[in-house]
């Protein structure tokens, strides 16, 4: 549905926190790939994601301009979310609506112009990503931060179906983070993802290096890395293991 | 000259708002003025003030805010004509949410704070409803579906208004709003509300003091609804 929109994502660089320029002066991203931000806390990586997110033009600290396929979005593209070429996972996942699971998530299938019905989906792809079900009759404010960030991961598979996806910092929520990134990562869509993990960064094919605001380097991902990524993905699902053995109150085997 | 109301529940980012998008006018060559209206005291003229655009502040004290704006509105008009301004922005103090203060001749702008809850919009009432755009502040706190949800209660209520999502820190959202500004409407000297403001006649708004309905006289609602009137 929104497969054949949104070819190339551009960043056109703008100046870092002391006013000098982006040292990396245009970035391109392409259908089906996975960038990395990575940097320092405060190196200016969610300011970066949030440029991206609300198609700076030249109106954000930053100064950085986003074009889509090669030109500015028009102003409803930026507003509505039916036209959103965004989704967007975000480190804000405490929820504030006083409303139930079911509820919330028929309301927002609705404002992205889909059937309420996709609502039970969202719940069960959620419920492959945490180990805490998530009920659809859970009031949203009492959701934990991994049953929320599931939640939401499974939202923006099923309903925010935008050609653009941005994650910031999806490790820190308790959720299968690589299930998270496939089911994400959907076909042909663009994903950003800002993350200190070393597994997440180098299951990208690039990543822009952030500090003091601005964009210095972009590191592709060499062939040694992918074989420490592999690694690290078996260091990973043992982690996963540990932490559901011991959720259900039983003992930890030694390693094998 | 150009009018813009702007109103808004308490604390949602109006002044904040405001002065992001007064920037933005200046850049486009523009001359605003700013009205403040509050009702015991305010210190957001010094706000204002620093933009080196003219500022003035209208306390309604004891009178109703938004009543004490729609009657001056002339006065605002003429005072702004004599700073040589082309344009007015009138920001008002609403708070009981049952007035808009909204001439037909204006662009009518209703600040509202996401974290309200996706709830907030059914109940603002006419100050939301008869809006021509609506910004929506503190997105950046909840997540983008909530922010859509709410987005999509606010069309619920209002579905020909025009949707702006500021940021009253970053100024996120003030160049758009700035727009809608520019190519917004002339005030006339012939204007009406677009909306009837609350039945104010029962003895409270001439003074009484003592609770109880067996104290006042008028038209009474009670709390199930019926209305009756008491006196002569």
């Amino acid at each position: 549905m929104t497969t054949d929109r949104a070819c190339t994502l551009t960043i056109i660089g703008g100046v870092d926190k002391d006013g000098s320029p982006d040292l990396v002066e245009r970035l391109e991203m392409h259908r089906g790939e996975v960038i990395g931000i990575v940097g320092p806390t405060g190196s200016g990586k969610s300011s970066l994601i949030a440029d991206i997110e609300q198609f700076a033009v030249g109106d954000t600290p930053s100064g950085r301009k986003i074009l889509i396929d090669g030109c500015e979005p028009r102003a409803e593209t930026r507003s509505d979310p039916r036209k959103k070429l965004i989704a967007q996972l975000s480190q804000n996942m405490h929820f504030l609506a006083d409303m139930s699971v079911d509820e919330f998530l028929r309301m927002h299938a609705k404002s992205r112009g889909r059937s309420p019905d996709v609502a039970e989906r969202v719940i069960e792809l959620a419920n492959t990503l945490t180990g805490e079900p998530v009920h659809p009759d859970h009031h949203l404010t009492i959701l934990s931060g991994g049953q929320s960030r599931a939640l939401m991961t499974a939202d923006i598979a099923v309903i925010s179906d935008s050609p653009i996806v941005l994650i910031d910092e999806i490790e820190n929520a308790g959720i299968k983070k690589r299930e998270a990134l496939d089911l994400l990562t959907g076909e042909g869509k663009i994903v950003v993802v800002v993350t200190h993990d070393p597994m997440l960064a180098l299951m990208t094919s690039r990543r822009v290096v952030m500090k003091n605001g601005g964009m210095v380097r972009v590191i592709e991902t060499s062939p040694g890395e992918q074989k420490v990524c592999e690694d690290l993905a078996k260091v990973d699902d043992w982690l996963m293991d540990l932490r559901e053995t011991i959720r259900r109150g039983e003992v930890v085997g030694a390693a094998t | 000259m150009k009018l813009v109301v702007l109103a808004g529940t308490p604390g949602s980012g109006k002044t904040s708002v405001l002065i992001h998008a007064a920037r933005s006018l200046i850049r486009y060559g523009l001359r605003p003025a700013v009205v403040k209206i509050d009702c015991l005291w305010t210190e957001d003229d010094r706000r204002f003030e620093r933009l080196g655009i003219p500022v003035a502040v209208g306390l309604a004290k004891d009178m109703c805010p938004d009543h004490y704006s729609i009657y001056n509105v002339d006065e605002m008009l003429e005072w702004a004509s004599s700073q040589e301004a082309d344009l007015l922005l009138n920001e008002t103090a609403g708070l009981c949410l049952r007035c808009a203060p909204y001439p037909d001749r204006c662009l009518a702008v209703c600040v509202i704070d996401v974290t309200t809850g996706p709830n907030a919009p059914l109940k603002v009432g006419p100050l939301l409803t008869t809006a021509d755009v609506v910004v929506v502040t503190k997105g950046d706190i909840v997540s983008q579906a909530e922010r859509e949800v709410f987005r999509e209660r606010i069309l619920e209520v209002n579905p020909g208004c025009r949707i702006v999502e500021a940021n009253g820190l970053t100024g996120k959202g003030a160049a758009e709003l700035a727009e809608l500004i520019r190519d917004g409407p002339e005030a006339s000297d012939d204007m009406h509300l677009r909306h009837n403001p609350p039945l104010a006649i029962c003895t409270l708004c001439a003074g009484e003091l003592r609770v109880s309905k067996r104290h006042h006289r008028g038209v009474l609602r009670h709390l199930d609804g019926f209305m009756e009137y008491s006196g002569e």
